[in-house]
């Protein structure tokens, strides 16, 4: 089963190698990780998903915390959340067979971000899903698809939600937090971004 | 636990005080309360060495690095503070890592230091540089490097910190050449560590608690598991109170053994691989075992599938990544195991005295005549037994030595025979089993605890691994005692030989050196002994002999360690000692 993880981690060095360690000391296979910083300076987020048994989870959670540098760690499982993964994918394409390609990407709302006399390259941003459909139906229509590069997926819990460990520990968070936290009780999720999440 | 109570005004401290990154090393050390380390010098480390004159600590100098971690280890375990050792980078790093991992493995606090080359020339593969950071990443609770003097003090702290809370375990701190040379201001206070982070899986919720007493108040065959965490937390007294109170019995593992008292009637013994019969079956028959501070190690549960079938399982624990890892348990109370007891106690009425006997009368009746472990009065049969060797030790010190074993044949023995009726006094490795550990360790031990009687138990394949530490227990005047139990085997491997592998003794005989002239060569004074009437006269001579003195025990070659399970069987399915062992005799001495 898959798993999906949300650490807080602080900004050093060797933070991400302890963590790798970890699930392979576990021998659990990382099926995708993504760093990058997070609305707290010196605080990094890591999504990290990984397959391991359905039980694993505590486990996982628990083994993540004894990592001196992780901060906090949520195991996102059933709770609600909106997941996205960002891919470039370059196709081989001449101007002549161009066009078949920009349809199939309209349809899946992605982007060209690149023209070159023999490729193109979009920019697709979505669920794990749809970006799997895209690639699926570029080679269906035969067109050769160069490159891909994917981030992995990001995930974020939906409605209020912060680091209780965080505000614990009185690492500083973005000074607008709590206005934004007031707009978001307010505003139920649109259908808008349901239709999104689950997308084509 | 805080750092609060463990530090003390260093010798050069407080704002505005210059020092270099080395003198700052010391004055942080001393401010944490250290008085000695185990160490040994080389390039890396030498501007520490240089400025160790300075200040009030002792240093002791091992011939080995893995001595040095070993007797940091033992030395923590002995006396529950934090071990410190000191290597150089590179070999010296590396040498390290074996009595890290054995820390590591049985939660043991401890501070390594190592040298390392120069900020400018790491990784460069300079002279002398491994990435032990990378090395010990796994084996360590944290490591840190420090490139800056004015990094040191804090980092150090820290690392105290992490050593001592929660779980315990080793930490490391490389701190490369110029940042021990370069200077910095120096203030312990203004270094103190930001309060560790809150762990949102710890809970000891009272409703976990009140379903744990409710789970204890029906039990009728509760069983208390006693692990090492008693030790730990400090417990040993609300473990007492529980089992009393409650009229539980107390079955212990290799490293818990000690914080329940053997004597006790409600102690059962060791459990596990080489526990006791009776031991094993009380847990297998139980309807509720509660363990404190343990974590279900393959050694003590045999397979899963049938381990303890009918009982509820409460797990009292402060690393929640033990809950539900080998043993699925009904009620986990996540915490300090003594908070955690103190707050459990108070729903726990004194038990009645009625539905006790019958279990505790089940257990007495499955001991029957294999329960003897009490062998003073055996006819000498001519035979030398390692039985013989520790039950004699365990009467001659009356129980109160602290006994440093190694691994093997005569460690089992020793838990089987030897009665520890106090904490800390059997340090040994567990998780690990690391063959060399015990005359390191003991060396730290003795330093801890100089006021105690001291015993190695190795085997003669262990011995060897570190007996170069004589020298150092020489050097530094130890009154220790040592006593090899002589198999001429790498013991505990020729027993699964016999068992498992149709007496196939493939690199299992070993030769020795006389470990008589071997310690006279570091002058130290040794006797052997080859019959049971010379065992305590010989224990007799090392007590009253100031110094270190060797023993070597010349035992019985084939013997085994029984009873056994064998490894991935179940708790029930043992190995019995053959019939008319001379081992197994009446009780004489009630
Ligand atoms: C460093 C290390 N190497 C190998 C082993 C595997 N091992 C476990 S017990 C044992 C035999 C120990 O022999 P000895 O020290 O003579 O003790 P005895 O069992 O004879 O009492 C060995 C080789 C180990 N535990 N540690
Ligand atoms: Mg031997």
């Amino acid at each position: 089963m898959l798993h999906t993880f949300v650490a807080l981690v602080e900004d050093k060095p060797g933070v991400l190698t302890r963590v790798a360690s970890l699930f392979r000391r576990l021998n659990i296979n990382i099926v995708s990780l993504t760093v990058g910083h997070s609305e707290r300076a010196g605080v990094s987020r890591m999504t990290i998903v990984c397959e391991a048994s359905p039980t694993a989870g505590h486990r996982i959670a628990a083994s993540l915390y004894k990592l001196e540098n992780v901060l906090q760690v949520d195991d996102i499982g059933q709770l609600s959340h909106v997941a996205r993964e960002l891919a470039l994918i370059k196709v081989a394409a001449t101007p002549q067979t161009r066009s078949q390609v920009f349809e199939l990407a309209e349809v899946f709302r992605a982007r060209i971000v690149d023209l070159a006399p023999e490729s193109l390259m979009i920019e697709i941003t979505g669920v794990e899903s749809k970006i799997e459909g895209l690639i699926q139906v570029l080679n269906e229509a035969g067109d050769r698809i160069l490159e891909i590069s994917r981030t992995g997926r990001m995930v974020m819990r939906r409605g209020q939600h912060t680091s209780k460990v965080l505000d614990a520990m009185r690492v500083p968070g973005v000074e607008t937090i709590a206005e934004f936290q007031a707009e978001e009780d307010s505003a139920a999720p649109s259908d808008l971004l349901m239709a999104e999440e689950t997308g084509l | 636990m805080s750092t609060g109570k463990h530090a003390k005004t260093p010798t050069n401290s407080g704002a505005g005080t210059r020092l270099t990154g080395a003198e700052i090393m010391w004055a942080t050390l001393e401010g944490e309360g250290v008085s000695v380390v185990f160490g040994y010098p080389g390039g890396a480390i030498l501007p520490a060495y240089d400025a160790l004159r300075k200040f009030p600590i002792r240093h002791v100098l091992v011939r080995h690095e893995q001595g040095a971690a070993h007797a940091a280890d033992g030395y923590a375990r002995a006396s529950g503070k934090v071990g410190v050792a000191i290597a150089t980078s590179g070999p010296g790093a590396t040498n390290l890592v074996t009595g890290i991992a054995t820390a590591m493995l049985d939660s043991v606090p401890m501070v390594c230091i190592t040298g390392q080359v120069s900020s400018k020339v790491l990784g460069t593969d300079a002279f002398q540089e491994v990435d032990i950071t990378g090395i010990t990443l796994p084996v360590t609770k944290h490591n840190y490097v420090v490139t800056r003097a004015e990094d040191v003090a804090k980092t150090i702290r820290e690392a105290f910190l992490v050593a001592r809370s929660g779980r315990p375990g080793p930490v490391l701190v490389d701190i490369t050449k110029d940042a021990q040379q370069g200077l910095a201001e120096f203030d312990f206070a203004a270094a103190a560590p930001k309060p560790h982070r809150p762990h949102p899986m710890l809970k000891t919720e009272s409703a976990s608690i009140l379903q744990a007493a409710d789970l204890i108040r029906s039990a009728k065959k509760p069983v208390i598991l006693a692990g090492h965490g008693i030790m730990q937390s400090s417990a040993c007294q609300q473990v007492l109170t529980f089992a009393e109170r409650m009229r539980i019995p107390v079955a212990s593992t290799l490293l818990g053994l000690g914080a329940f008292p053997a004597s006790h009637p409600l102690s059962l013994g060791m459990m596990g691989m080489h526990g006791e019969a009776w031991v094993n079956h009380a847990i297998q028959q139980a309807d509720l075992l509660i363990a404190c501070g343990m974590r279900f190690d393959d050694r003590v549960t045999g397979t899963l599938a049938t381990y303890a079938p009918n009982a509820k399982k409460i797990h009292i624990e402060v690393d929640p990544a033990e809950i539900n890892k080998n043993v699925k348990v009904d009620v986990a109370l996540i915490g300090d195991l003594k908070e955690a007891l103190e707050a459990l106690l108070p729903h726990l009425p004194p038990k009645s005295t009625k539905h006790e006997s019958a279990w505790l009368k089940e257990i007495e009746s499955s001991k029957g005549e294999v329960a003897v472990r009490d062998i003073k009065n055996l006819p000498d049969s001519g035979h030398l037994y390692a039985a013989h060797v520790i039950h004699d030790l365990w009467r001659a010190t009356e129980g109160k030595a602290i006994v440093v074993t190694d691994v093997g044949q005569h460690q089992m023995w020793e838990a089987q025979y030897y009665k520890h009726n106090e904490p800390r006094t059997l340090i040994t490795s567990g998780g690990l089993g690391t063959m060399g550990f015990a005359l390191p360790a003991a060396i730290g031990a003795k330093i801890a605890c100089p006021d105690k009687e001291v015993w190695v138990v190795a085997g003669d394949g262990g011995f060897q691994m570190t007996a170069a530490e004589l020298s150092t227990a020489a050097q530094e005047e130890l009154d220790l005692n040592i006593a090899v139990v002589n198999n001429g085997y790498l013991g505990m491997v020729r027993q699964w030989q016999e068992f498992f592998y149709e007496k196939n003794y493939q690199s299992s005989p070993l030769r020795s050196p006389d470990f008589v002239k071997l310690a006279e060569a570091h002058g130290i004074r040794g006797t052997a002994v080859r019959k049971r009437p010379e065992v305590l006269p010989a224990v007799k001579e090392a007590r009253g002999h100031k110094g270190p003195f060797v023993i070597n025990f010349l035992v019985e070659k084939e013997d085994s360690v029984y009873p056994m399970i064998p490894a991935g069987s179940a708790l029930h399915e043992m190995i019995r000692r053959p019939n008319r062992n001379p081992l197994v005799e009446t009780a004489d001495d009630k």
